[in-house]
């Protein structure tokens, strides 16, 4: 149920400044369209090497928009597969660059990375995700999230159509990521979830998702590549992927206060500047896309609202639109059977190759024995009958 | 019954391939020649591209700006190599300390086996001063090289200034990860050759040389400049290395790519790229500079310093400047910021080149030919020895029938094989023993030749050589004249010449395939079409001028005529001695392959061939 909280405020005049003109029950209405109450992120970049800058950068991007805008290090589970800052070939050491001429480094001095090095492994994401961690490992290397919780997943380094590469040496497939995410949800590990990839043929790896409450934007469709945007001459290298710079300039002008939605958020980086075409998905998503705020998902805004006057909440639940316009009936949850033995026992066994039906199999032989018969001569018929 | 069990079948097979054996053959080798001069027709050739990810396509900004402090360096280090006579390795020690380097020399001296009269000298002692910046956050476990010779003449002292500017403009950045060593090497290629079998611990050809005492970590790639003048027109990249190796071709597109962002004239065998690769010009330009490529490649010697690191698998090139009358000059600085801009690329290498070809001809800078492609070429001359030693076997396989007919005969099929056992044996060993005396004689006789002839040492060893060359022209050819059949055993001696050729040049073609594929060019037609049953004054003739040595003299005057310097026929002959001379001293020197192969195998193998010639 959503949490109802409609504070009195006692005088000052704050609260008048802050509510004049405006329709009461419609604020109170927008005070429940969403209903997590905390947000996590999970941001990933999954390639090492030097000339792979540009993936360390795109995430440390979208970490600083995501820290920017309410989610404190202790939500924030950030995967870096290798060093830039360090690197020896840096010559800025201890700064990652994002536009070039050095304008903004995102590397800073707070930066709290989790998972460093080796570490980022597809074990460890899918262990995150799904929260099935040995007991020894520290808060900061936990997703510890609820029924409640909003979490965007932000993934980026290099892709192929329903795999990306982690390392150098293993990768992950759609239908695990799929299935990992399938887990998150039979678990309530989220409220929603709002998946972001950026690689070459990102579009694959949100294919295969079938849980509620997921949408997915990705840099390019199956069979295009993600393209990187600009050089840095002097570091030598590319500092940051297209869509990625493009989101990240829209997410500068976000802040914590801000309405803007999600179909503003797919708009970013059409293909006239990104060369490859984003795509997003929404059909597993429960409320419109237009009705989700940006900050919903990219930054931890406390549902505060300060009101002089009372309202009356007796109206049961406001009527969130839904595919198809049925009015959502609460049904009882229930975990899926995980072993239905019955259904096991009784199982017919399925026929995994096909053979010729029997008749045909009959009839052929009866061929071959005429035909034998025919060639050879009647007179060896007395020998079999 | 099977096509081959069938013996009707098998003998209309056979018949078949004996009518037909000669013009298949013929057909083979004009496909060949074809192939090859096809590989440079444009439409046939694929374009260079960066095959490295780590090198791609991030350009780097180059900042370079102590052209003409170089220049100042290069001319007081010309004047003190004058004033000392040899490399003045005090004033380089100190130089490069005050840039900051670990400073460490190396001395080393060989022995020629006879004087070079090309770069006059017997006695070598030299000494090797190498410098080397330590990267300064990264482990040291990988190197880069740069290298300038230091030559007894007035020439690349602008090498060694711009080696020494470009030391200190490294020496204060801070985004090296491997560790760069600039060497000085004296005495060009024994230097070079000494210095790196210190640096590997190896002693492959008995030169001596003092241990080193600073060591950086893995080579991963080396760079030698030859710089001569103030400003340069061109810069010229030269690939070949010993035995004809070359390095990936990625090196080459790095320097390509790099020529062409500074906007630079670069060049291959010293010739300009074009823009009209497809008119007829265009293509006679590429098949020139493949021409020369697979010349360069086929003589097996190092034609930079970088040569000698090939074989390390140290992927290496020489970049030589040009200063011809062009207009449009560079300068130094610029040069410099070309060898900053490859270093810095190479310096992002996580591992040694290898996504690129190995093995290619390059017709122009921007085009070229990988194995996949030019193999062909060779793989039809091959087929020609296939084919004969194929007819070789029928008709060894019929004669025994046509022996049958004879009563009592059936003995005599038996009898054939076994002489003719001995008597293929015979002239084998005398060919590879003449082989043997080729290769070690002119060396080991020199002296002998001093005493009794008006000669020097070097003439005396190439004209020994070229002594017992001829001397095998007239060797016994009837060792077998008392046994009874061995009309016929010369098909044997043949089948087994035809296949040994064919296994040589093979594998030849496989390591150096400008080798095998000259070498095939000449001496397959003579094994094709030697019998004792040609005319024998026009085919001697024929043999003696497609002869090992006779192609050596014909490719250089080809080589000659390729560089646009046309030589007299006088002229060439003493371009030919000095070319058997350079042969052997590279072999004794660096290790060079092509020497060993054509006495104690080419020669031997065209030996048997004459002998067969005047089978009895």
């Amino acid at each position: 149920m959503p949490n109802i909280i409609a504070v009195v405020c006692a005088s000052y005049g704050l609260a008048q400044s802050v509510c004049d003109g405006e329709d009461l029950p419609a604020r109170a209405e927008r005070f429940f369209r969403s209903d997590h109450t905390n947000n996590w992120a999970v941001l990933v970049c999954t390639s090492r090497f030097w000339f792979n800058y540009r993936h360390v950068a795109n995430t440390l991007s979208v970490y600083r928009s995501v820290k920017r805008l309410g989610i404190p290090d202790s939500h924030i589970v950030l995967m870096l597969a290798d060093d830039m800052a360090c690197n020896h070939r840096n010559p800025k050491p201890a700064t990652v660059f994002s536009h070039k001429n050095m304008e903004l480094n995102v590397y800073g001095d707070d930066v709290e990375v989790d998972y460093r090095g080796y570490e980022v492994t597809v074990e460890n994401f899918l262990r995150v995700l799904t929260g099935r961690l040995p007991p020894s490992t520290p808060r900061s290397k936990r997703l510890l999230s609820d029924d409640h919780s909003n979490i965007l997943i932000y993934l980026t380094g290099h892709g192929g159509n329903g795999f990306l590469k982690f390392q150098d040496s293993e990768e992950i497939s759609n239908v695990e990521l799929a299935d990992a995410f399938e887990q998150m949800w039979q678990k309530r590990r989220y409220n929603e979830l709002l998946f972001i990839i950026d690689t070459c043929q990102g579009a694959s790896m949100y294919e295969r998702f079938y849980s509620p409450n997921l949408m997915a934007l990705a840099s390019s469709q199956v069979g295009e590549d993600s393209l990187s945007h600009q050089p840095d001459l002097a570091i030598g290298v590319h500092l940051m992927d297209r869509y990625t710079f493009y989101l990240l300039e829209f997410l500068e002008d976000i802040h914590p206060a801000s309405q803007a939605n999600m179909n503003d958020l797919f708009k970013v980086c059409p293909k006239s500047q990104c060369v490859s075409t984003p795509g997003h998905r929404t059909d597993l998503f429960q409320r419109d896309p237009g009705s989700v705020l940006i900050t919903d998902f990219f930054g931890s805004v406390r549902k505060v609202e300060i009101t002089m006057e009372t309202i009356n909440l007796t109206v049961p639940g406001i009527p969130l639109e839904r595919f198809g316009g049925e009015p959502h009936t609460e049904t009882a949850l229930a975990y899926v059977d995980q072993l239905p033995v019955a259904q096991i026992i009784h199982q017919k066994p399925k026929q995994k190759d096909w053979h010729p039906p029997d008749g045909f199999i009959l009839g052929l032989w009866t061929l071959i024995l005429l035909v034998f018969f025919r060639t050879y001569g009647i007179k060896h018929l007395k020998h079999i009958f | 019954m099977g096509l081959l069990s069938d013996p009707n079948r098998r003998r209309a097979l056979t018949n078949l391939l004996t009518r037909l054996n000669t013009p298949i053959c013929v057909l083979c080798y004009l496909a060949g020649v074809a192939w090859f001069m096809g590989l440079a027709f444009e439409p046939f050739t694929l374009r260079t591209y960066m095959s490295e990810n780590a090198m791609g396509s991030t350009m780097v900004e180059e900042r370079f700006p102590a052209g003409e402090r170089a220049l100042v360096t290069a001319r007081e280090f010309g004047a003190h190599k004058r004033k000392s006579g040899a490399m003045p390795v005090d004033w380089l020690v100190k130089t490069m300390q005050s840039r900051g380097l670990e400073v460490y020399t190396q001395s080393f001296s060989r022995r020629l086996p006879f004087p070079d009269e090309n770069k006059e000298r017997y006695m070598v002692r030299g000494t090797n001063v190498y410098g080397i910046l330590r990267a300064p956050r990264a482990p040291r476990t990988e190197a880069l090289v740069l290298s300038a010779p230091c030559s007894p003449d007035n020439s690349n002292n602008q090498a060694v200034g711009l080696l020494l500017g470009l030391a200190q403009y490294f020496r204060s950045q801070i985004y090296w990860a491997k560790d760069i060593i600039f060497l000085v090497n004296e005495h060009d290629l024994i230097g070079m050759q000494a210095w790196l079998e210190a640096y590997h611990h190896t002693n492959i050809t008995g030169m001596d040389w003092a241990p080193l005492h600073g060591r950086g970590g893995s080579i991963q790639a080396a760079l030698s400049l030859e710089l001569s003048s103030d400003v340069v027109t061109s810069l010229d990249l030269v690939l070949e290395g010993l035995n004809g190796q070359l390095p990936n071709l990625d090196l080459a597109n790095l320097f390509y790519t790099f020529c062409q962002k500074q906007d630079i004239l670069c060049t291959i065998q010293e010739k300009l790229q074009r823009s009209d690769w497809d008119s007829v010009s265009g293509y006679s330009q590429a098949v020139q500079t493949m021409a020369l490529m697979v010349l360069k490649q086929a003589s097996g010697r190092p034609w930079g310093d970088h040569g000698l690191f090939l074989r390390y698998h140290i992927e290496s090139a020489t970049i030589r400047g040009i200063n011809s009358f062009r207009q449009y000059k560079t300068d130094t600085t610029t040069v410099g910021r070309l060898l900053e801009g490859m270093f810095r690329k190479l310096n992002n290498l996580l591992e040694r080149l290898h996504q690129s070809y190995f093995f290619y001809l390059l017709p122009s800078l921007s085009r070229f030919v990988s194995i996949g492609y030019y193999m062909p070429a060779f793989g039809f001359l091959a087929v020609i020895l296939l084919l004969r030693a194929l007819d070789l076997w029928v008709q060894l396989g019929a004669l025994p029938s046509v022996t049958e007919d004879g009563v009592g005969s059936r003995a005599l099929p038996l009898q054939s094989s076994s002489p003719s056992l001995v008597s293929i044996l015979t002239p084998v060993v005398i060919s590879h023993l003449t082989g043997a005396a080729l290769y070690t004689l002119p060396v080991l006789s020199q002296e002998l030749a001093v005493q009794h002839f008006p000669v020097s040492e070097t003439e005396a060893v190439v004209l020994t050589a070229i002594a017992i060359y001829t001397a095998g022209l007239a060797l016994p050819h009837n060792t077998h004249r008392y046994s009874s059949i061995a009309k016929q055993g010369w098909r044997v001696l043949k089948l087994v010449a035809v296949l040994y050729l064919a296994v040589l040049l093979s594998c030849t073609a496989l390591i150096n395939f400008s080798l095998g594929f000259i070498l095939a060019l000449t001496l397959v037609p003579v094994a094709a079409f030697v019998t004792p049953h040609v005319p024998k004054v026009l085919s001697a003739v024929v043999m003696v001028l497609l002869a090992p040595g006779c192609t050596l003299l014909y490719c250089v005057f080809a080589f000659q005529e390729l560089q646009e310097a046309p030589v007299s026929l006088i002229d060439g002959w003493m371009l030919f001695l000095s070319v058997i001379s350079q042969g052997m001293l590279d072999h004794a020197l660096y290790g060079s392959l092509v020497y060993p192969l054509l006495a104690l195998f080419i020669y031997p193998c065209w030996l048997i061939l004459w002998n067969i010639l005047f089978w009895k």
